[in-house]
């Protein structure tokens, strides 16, 4: 592990009371990277998102932001740390009973000094960046999957963080809008230099975005096999790896 | 007995037969229509017809004869493989059509899944009590962390150090205030009536009509209005407070708060509170208001007591200590009104079930909370003599 990787995870042992999720997970995030989190349903990636976006404490093991503690830092060194990440919920997560535009500034309103035309011009622009001007005024009852994803995306980069994680991006949309999300991704990647991390077991996204992936396996509770995508089709003699991989994707809903 | 089926009316059912080729070995001859809508076999009953089993056998298929299926062959077969299982016959399904084979790989994958580490253990009796018992002081400690946290949030907002929309505070303010006005002034107008007309039936075997007046004024003050009052509110406010922030669970949009650093409990839980405590004792007073009246339209109307008598009894019996006492109780409704709501719904679960139920258990743990509320002031008032 090195000082200045943005995340780094040593021995991460997760449980929601006696159910063992996940045990002795270790891997590091390189600068600028996108990561992937590869895994079957309830292989416990989402919880792995909450141990490092500090909503379940591990119950053993370090989540490292640039070298500091996350867990065992104190309150406003966490806050300090989440302010910097960004974080694109499954389902959207976006609040209902604001507008989009409430919704991206209110991150803004909170913990900027910025004056409320500043956050207007700001909205606007996060909001033109993922394709929906013209929505500003919408509540997220009334626009459609894939709106609701990229708006959510707009507001996981509000505070413009190092650090954005997506958990199944491609969940629930289209084979289009999935593929537009993907290329969203890599230019935050190539434009911002936004660190990323995400999770997916869409093959097709996996493949066309993936600088490093882990594989996590619901049996094992653990890693099985980290590193690109290519590299373990290829090289990878574990058959769960390989079947993983090379899987038809089937059209049952996947959560 | 015929069967009917859609396309199978003629056709033979499906059928089983188990024939034994020499001591340990079975083929079992599968034939006819295995369709929904047709009377299929019994996987026990066909089985019996290969006692006394072979102790470690094999099982075969021929299904030739079998001329449609569709996934009740596969229900069929799935169960009857899991007793040849049991009884330690070895079964090949190579005999078996390719298409039912797949399905049944399926299912094996899904069976061996998660769920099947899941052991279902027989509960005692014992057992079950104990756990019933347990949980309940689990989610009473759950409970008085929930307030325990209200009440810091309250301190920090009080500190001006909490975050507080205040635009969201005054959306549940309009909402649990002037919207419910309707609802309570239909509710007390009926109660006042129904009090009037009680009393009346009673009173008037000793011509006493005039103390109506009397049973209208302090039922209402000291019991009617903020009970009543509580219990709408509960079923309209609270349970929407529990839907809404169960919704938001839900959602991963309380997650979503929790990462940004904003606690919910200021942020969702504490203008809900507020505005519900404000509001309660002003609807009680409403309702109050509305008992009386309508209670007094009926004593003057319907049992023709003089108006002026009428409100000189009221006047002199219906001090403003039972509307104090009234008032004061309604302002305990209102906190355990929004406790519970907010309660059950920020622990409300992810399935599809889960805002459904956070709501039913918000109103009838929130009406019962109301109701021995209710009794512990009717005890301490009267140990007090007020
Ligand atoms: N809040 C929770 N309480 C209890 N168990 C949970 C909770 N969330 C997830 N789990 C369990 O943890 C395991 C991993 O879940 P999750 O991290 O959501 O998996 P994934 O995102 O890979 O589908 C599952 O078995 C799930 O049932
Ligand atoms: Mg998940």
């Amino acid at each position: 592990m090195k000082r200045e990787d943005p995340i780094a995870l040593r021995d991460i042992t997760l449980a929601y009371d006696s159910l063992l999720v996940l045990k002795d997970v270790n891997f590091q995030v390189k600068r600028g990277d996108i990561f992937v989190i590869m895994g079957g349903s309830g292989s416990g990636k989402s919880s792995l998102m909450k141990a490092m976006t500090g909503l379940l404490p591990p119950v053993r093991g370090q989540v490292f932001y640039e070298g500091v503690d996350f867990w065992e830092a104190g309150p406003a060194t966490r806050d300090a740390i989440l302010h910097k990440v960004g974080v694109l919920y499954q389902r959207g997560a976006l609040w209902s009973s604001m507008t989009l535009a409430e919704n991206i500034a209110l991150p803004l309103e909170e913990f900027t000094g910025l004056g409320a035309e500043e956050i207007r011009d700001l909205v606007n622009f996060k909001l033109s960046l993922v394709g929906l001007s013209g929505f500003e005024d919408a509540y997220p009852a009334e626009i459609s999957g894939g709106m609701i994803k990229r708006a959510a995306l707009a507001r996981a980069m509000a505070l413009d963080p190092g650090i954005l994680f997506f958990d199944e991006p491609s969940a629930g949309l289209d084979p289009v809008s999935a593929r537009l999300l993907d290329e969203l991704i890599l230019e935050l990647k190539q434009n911002l230099h936004t660190t990323i991390i995400v999770i997916s077991h869409d093959l097709e996204s996996i493949f066309t975005i993936a600088d490093t992936a882990i594989l996590l396996d619901s049996e094992e509770r653990t890693v099985i096999a980290s590193g690109k995508p290519e590299d373990l089709l290829r090289n990878s003699e574990d058959s769960r790896v390989q079947k993983f991989l090379t899987r038809v994707q089937t059209v049952f809903p996947e959560t | 007995m015929k069967a009917k089926g859609y396309e199978t009316d003629g056709a033979e059912p499906g059928f089983v037969l188990l024939d034994r080729l020499g001591s340990d070995r079975l083929l079992a001859r599968m034939t006819g229509v295995w369709k929904i809508g047709v009377r299929l076999p019994r996987p026990e009953n066909v089985l019996k017809q290969a006692e006394p089993f072979p102790s470690a056998g094999h099982l075969s298929f021929e299904t030739s004869g079998i001329t449609s299926w569709d996934t009740s062959l596969v229900t069929f077969l799935s169960s009857f493989l899991d007793r040849c299982a049991m009884l330690g016959i070895q079964a090949d399904t190579a005999g078996l059509p390719p298409g039912v084979q797949r399905l049944l790989q399926l299912a094996g994958a899904f069976r061996s899944g998660h769920e099947g580490e899941k052991v279902h253990e027989k509960v005692t009796f014992l057992e079950r009590t104990g756990g019933k018992a347990l949980g309940f002081f689990q989610a009473l400690f759950a409970f008085l962390l929930f307030v325990g946290g209200a009440v810091v949030a309250l301190g920090r907002l009080l500190s001006f150090h909490a975050r507080f929309r205040f635009s969201d505070f005054m959306a549940v303010l309009q909402e649990s205030g002037p919207n419910a006005l309707p609802i309570i002034f239909l509710i007390s107008a009926l109660v006042g009536i129904i009090l009037a007309f009680v009393g009346a039936v009673q009173l008037r075997m000793f011509n006493a009509e005039i103390y109506i007046a009397d049973v209208v004024g302090i039922s209402m003050a000291r019991e009617m209005g903020p009970m009543m009052t509580a219990i709408v509110m509960m079923g309209r406010t609270g349970a929407s407070f529990a839907a809404q922030l169960g919704a938001m669970e839900t959602n991963e949009e309380i997650d979503a708060l929790r990462t940004l650093g904003i606690d919910p409990m200021e942020f969702l839980v504490l203008p809900r509170m507020i505005a519900l405590i404000i509001m309660i004792p002003l609807l009680t007073l409403y309702s109050d208001v509305i008992g009386i009246l309508s209670g007094a339209l009926t004593g003057i109307g319907m049992f023709g007591i003089p108006a002026s008598q009428y409100y000189e009894e009221t006047k002199v019996f219906l001090t403003l200590n039972q509307f104090g006492i009234g008032l004061a109780k309604s302002v305990f409704f209102g906190s355990i009104i929004a406790a519970s709501g907010c309660f059950y719904g920020m622990r409300c679960g992810r399935s599809a079930s889960a805002v459904g139920d956070a709501t039913t258990r918000s109103v009838v743990s929130g009406i019962v909370f109301i109701i021995v509320a209710d009794g512990t002031f009717a005890v301490i008032t009267s140990v007090l003599g007020i």
